[in-house]
């Protein structure tokens, strides 16, 4: 009977003790935060995905509330994340244009050759320490093993057929595949852009056709047809200025290798 | 000083907390994958077990042997590391910021980390902690303690090297992930089983 009142005694005894000290101490150690921070917090999405260029979510918040970080910095949440931290912090949350991956390759199984069969690694990234640059015939198009897959949160890519393809509707912008494509395949576009050139090739127009049936050979017809002239030729690749194109379809019809892509 | 030498290497590398007695397995599977963080959680553990080695001693010494309750020992030691951790923590949040930040999630994370525990019963089944002068006792009990984790230290760091460096490496899909370094851990032991020659 002693032993089990000594036994109940200690441990209650240490237990009582410990919570004292640790509740003493924690009003004397308390550190103050920023309460708007909490707030900032929850209202961010919590993919801790780094896509605004902090460490997480936690990281993002801090700055925006300290005034570091604009309302909107957050690429994943849109302007409606936006706009509710903007209430928060009190400010106004100005606009910011919904974006998405874009995968500047059209060059499917059947539309582009394998120079020899590989068998190693699966991942894009390895293809630097392979011969010619992977197996792929063109040395500028998607190598599709799917490295943009590993790093997508958000289960936004897929490989379809060989080449990398972005679900625009579960797309964050976020960034991260951006980063991680060796070939630098993937651009972050207006969500509502009305096209955009599916190829990254430089190769002069012969070069192009050899390799890939789909690629773009710079032959300029798109620029000449476009009616804001949004469209201009460099290195023998056509590039869209998003900010001009007014989604006429003019080019999409005119290319005569399906290089640009509706996408609306 | 001798003596204190031999609980070192001992503590460190023959009886290697992961790799020989198989215990703090779950931060040497789950936070192994980079090197940084490896040698996060690796300080963390290291400052976490060398400062409840000591405590756990002073409880067992002046609480526990002299009320004969040291068959409680487990139960009071867990709790007194986690407050222990939980002490260090606010502490750490106050007054040395980069450190804390530094640590970060693995710090409340050790808690729950056996080889903590295990170095406190360690001191005491050894008999440490009953050591006839007091300054003996905490020194050979703060020496263990710094030795395990010191071990543990170097074990889940070569882990993660392996790891990194296996990264990209062309696995048999049944083998990859956790398979993968289950065998590589099993590896391991049998690399540092080599060490008990130094006896």
């Amino acid at each position: 009977m002693n032993g089990i009142v000594i036994a109940i005694a200690t441990v209650g005894g240490v237990g009582l003790f410990i919570g004292i000290f640790l509740g003493v101490f924690g009003r004397y150690f308390k550190v103050e935060t920023d309460p708007r921070e909490e707030a900032v917090l929850d209202a961010l999405p919590g993919n801790n995905c780094g896509g605004c260029g902090y460490p997480g979510c936690s990281g993002l918040a801090a700055a925006i509330a300290k005034g570091e970080a604009p309302v909107n910095g957050c690429p994943v949440g849109g302007a409606q994340v936006a706009a509710t931290i903007g209430e928060i912090m009190g400010v106004e949350a100005g606009e910011s244009v919904r974006m998405t991956a874009f995968v500047k390759c059209a060059g499917t199984c059947d539309k582009t050759q394998s120079k020899y069969e590989y068998y190693g690694t699966q991942d894009c990234r390895m293809m630097s320490f392979v011969p010619d640059g992977g197996a792929k015939a063109c040395a500028y198009g998607c190598l599709g093993f799917g490295s943009c897959v590993q790093v997508c949160q958000f289960d936004a890519i897929r490989i379809l057929d060989g080449v990398a393809s972005v679900d625009a509707e579960l797309c964050k912008a976020c960034g991260k595949c951006v980063e991680t494509c060796p070939r630098n395949l993937i651009e972050l576009i207006p969500y509502s852009a009305h096209t955009a050139v599916a190829c990254s090739s430089h190769d002069k127009g012969p070069a192009v056709m050899k390799v890939c049936s789909a690629g773009c050979i710079g032959c300029g017809l798109c620029a000449k047809v476009c009616e804001s002239s949004a469209i201009t030729v460099t290195d023998a690749l056509a590039h869209i200025d998003q900010n001009l194109c007014t989604g006429c379809m003019s080019c999409v019809e005119k290319c005569p290798k399906g290089a640009i892509t509706a996408r609306q | 000083m001798g003596n204190l030498l031999t609980i070192a290497i001992g503590s460190a590398f023959i009886s290697n907390v992961v790799l020989s007695q198989f215990l703090g397995i779950c931060p040497f599977l789950g936070v192994s994958k980079k090197v940084k963080t490896a040698l996060g959680m690796g300080s963390a553990v290291v400052f976490v077990i060398t400062l409840a080695s000591a405590v756990a001693t002073i409880i067992y010494r002046f609480v526990l042997a002299p009320l004969q309750i040291t068959y409680l020992q487990t139960i009071v030691f867990i709790l007194v590391i986690a407050a222990l951790v939980q002490f260090v923590e606010m502490f750490l949040k106050k007054s040395m910021k980069g450190l804390y930040q530094a640590l970060g999630v693995y710090l409340p994370l050790i808690t729950t980390n056996c080889a903590v525990l295990g170095v406190a019963l360690t001191n005491v089944q050894k008999g440490y902690a009953m050591e006839p002068a007091f300054s003996d006792a905490i020194l050979k009990s703060v020496v263990n303690g710094f030795a395990v984790a010191f071990g543990f230290l170097i074990s889940i760091t070569i882990m993660a090297g392996l790891r990194e460096s296996m990264e990209y490496n062309n696995i048999p899909k049944a083998l990859r992930g956790m398979p993968h370094v289950l065998l590589t851990a099993g590896l391991m032991a049998i690399a540092f089983f080599g060490f008990s020659g130094l006896k």
